[in-house]
């Protein structure tokens, strides 16, 4: 991302718009953003209105409505100029967009968002099953961001305790090894806004997942989004609400699939619908 | 994805928020999904959703607007909302599409609803359990997979304020910065700006539409209140 200098104004309207405080006034007056911090996420670009005003004039007519004390203060989230650019982003840099614009195409990682749909179509896919209990740990969450080399840790930490990754998640696709969990090393110093760790686990091993996880996120310098997944009995009920309540976790909510989705589409030839 | 599970806020303060999203899973049910989709929102319309969205390239009802000029600014006014019946037409596949409402009775009506017409996509609901637990008795729905948040862990130094973190959380992808929460908090204590407005500021922002502005309306007015008390 960056500011186009021949079309900005100089109000600082994007300033705290950003999620990383990537963007601040330079010494000319005018927005610039910082590379390192900032992580493609495309708020500034995308989620700013726009006016097309003209950069000289409104510098002048601002210069001169300070002068008499008087401010020139677009609504606060307008960029007047449309002074926002986004650059062409190659490799490992794509990388920051497409964990953290939920909007990007993904061309770099070959799977879509930073995460999969989890157990939100479970009745369909049976990724948890009954006695296994699925894990998203989220890092970077929420709007602090995080380096892959901090999520490399972790993976390695949980590779050991024998989890099973989730393939199609686009941070497993990133491990050059499964089996260690150890990230590509041309990536590791990209920051993303956020990416998920996501896997799954026999479910008498929760307690000690969470305990390692626990154990390995206090060393990071971010935070964490940490969430945990079951399937239900045919009551409704769970083998692990009460089990994370007496570890002293709030699990009073949640997201519910509730178990309306079918299989519809035509079996291909020579195969039997199953529903 | 992830985009609506951690929500910050003890559960007294989570009784306005409720998503019901559907999700395609390709491959199964993926064919005619878009129809089924829209029969989702059309159906959400009937109960007054606070935010709505269905997956495409141009975001939820709430939107920035681009190319704006002195007439529009001045003469006609901002327009923050689309209308859902164009949100409907633009849906692109993958079919997926979310409602935020801020009332358990709605949600309760809505997933009756849904459930008699048999869609065949998924449903899920994000909110405090024991809501859900309570509906779900009372229509008949019994949960199939349930994924609970935790919370937050690690650095937490790094976090921002409560009511600025109960704001940004209501988008999951992180797209609202805090800064900008904490801006709204303050031009509305300040009464710069109305709470209704900068609710909907901080929506333009979420793109997946699972920003609840009912309850960030009620976040930024306690928040002036709180200033006038003090």
């Amino acid at each position: 991302m960056n500011i186009d200098k021949t079309k900005c104004i100089g109000c600082a309207n994007c300033v705290p718009i950003c999620p990383m405080g990537a963007i601040y006034i330079a010494d000319d007056g005018l927005s610039e953003i910082n590379q390192e911090t900032c992580v493609e996420c495309y708020t500034c670009y995308r989620g700013m209105s726009t006016e097309n005003l003209l950069q000289q004039p409104t510098r002048f007519l601002r210069g001169l409505l300070a002068f008499f004390k008087l401010r020139f203060q677009p609504d606060p989230d307008i960029c007047p100029s449309g002074a926002i650019t986004a650059d062409e982003l190659t490799w490992p840099r794509i990388l920051r967009r497409a964990f953290s614009d939920p909007q990007a195409p993904h061309e770099s990682t070959g799977i879509g968002g930073r995460g999969t749909q989890e157990v939100k179509t479970n009745e369909l896919t049976g990724r948890v099953k009954e006695g296994e209990t699925g894990f998203t740990v989220e890092f970077g969450r929420p709007g602090v961001g995080v380096y892959f080399k901090e999520v490399d840790k972790v993976s390695q930490a949980l590779a050991k305790m024998s989890v099973e990754f989730q393939p199609e998640n686009p941070l497993t696709a990133l491990m050059f090894n499964v089996k260690t969990g150890e990230l590509r090393e041309d990536v590791l110093n990209e920051k993303v806004m956020s990416c998920i760790l996501e896997f799954k686990t026999d479910i008498a091993k929760m307690p000690d997942i969470l305990n390692t996880i626990e154990d390995e996120i206090r060393q990071l310098d971010t935070v964490v989004a940490l969430g945990v997944s079951v399937r239900c009995d045919s009551n409704g009920d769970d083998a692990v609400r009460d089990q994370l309540t007496s570890m002293g976790y709030d699990a009073w909510r949640a997201k519910i699939n509730i178990g309306l989705g079918k299989h519809t589409n035509p079996a291909p030839a020579g195969e039997e619908k199953v529903s | 994805m992830t985009n609506t599970l951690h929500r910050f806020g003890k559960p007294d303060e989570l009784k306005d928020d409720y998503i019901a999203f559907t999700l395609v899973c390709p491959g199964k049910n993926d064919m005619g999904s878009i129809e089924k989709a829209r029969d989702f929102l059309k159906i959400a319309l009937k109960y007054n959703p606070v935010n709505f969205a269905a997956e495409s390239r141009h975001g939820p009802v709430f939107r920035p607007e681009k190319n704006l000029n002195l007439f529009r600014l001045y003469l006609r006014g901002r327009k923050e909302i689309v209308s859902p019946e164009l949100v409907m037409d633009e849906m692109e596949p993958p079919a997926h599409a979310v409602v935020v409402f801020d009332k358990k009775q709605a949600l309760e009506e809505f997933l009756k609803e849904i459930k008699e017409i048999d869609l065949g996509l998924s449903v899920n609901v994000s909110s405090l359990v024991e809501d859900f637990k309570e509906i779900a008795q009372r229509i008949g729905i019994s949960p199939h997979s349930i994924n609970y948040s935790l919370g937050f862990r690690g650095n937490l130094y790094r976090l921002p304020e409560q009511q600025v973190l109960a704001l940004t959380t209501m988008c999951g992808h992180g797209l609202i910065a805090s800064s900008f929460a904490k801006k709204m908090i303050d031009r509305v204590k300040e009464r710069r700006l109305a709470p209704e407005k900068a609710a909907r500021y901080m929506a333009k922002l979420c793109v997946c539409g699972a920003f609840n502005t009912s309850r960030a309306e009620r976040i930024l007015h306690e928040a002036r209140m709180s200033k006038s008390k003090a």
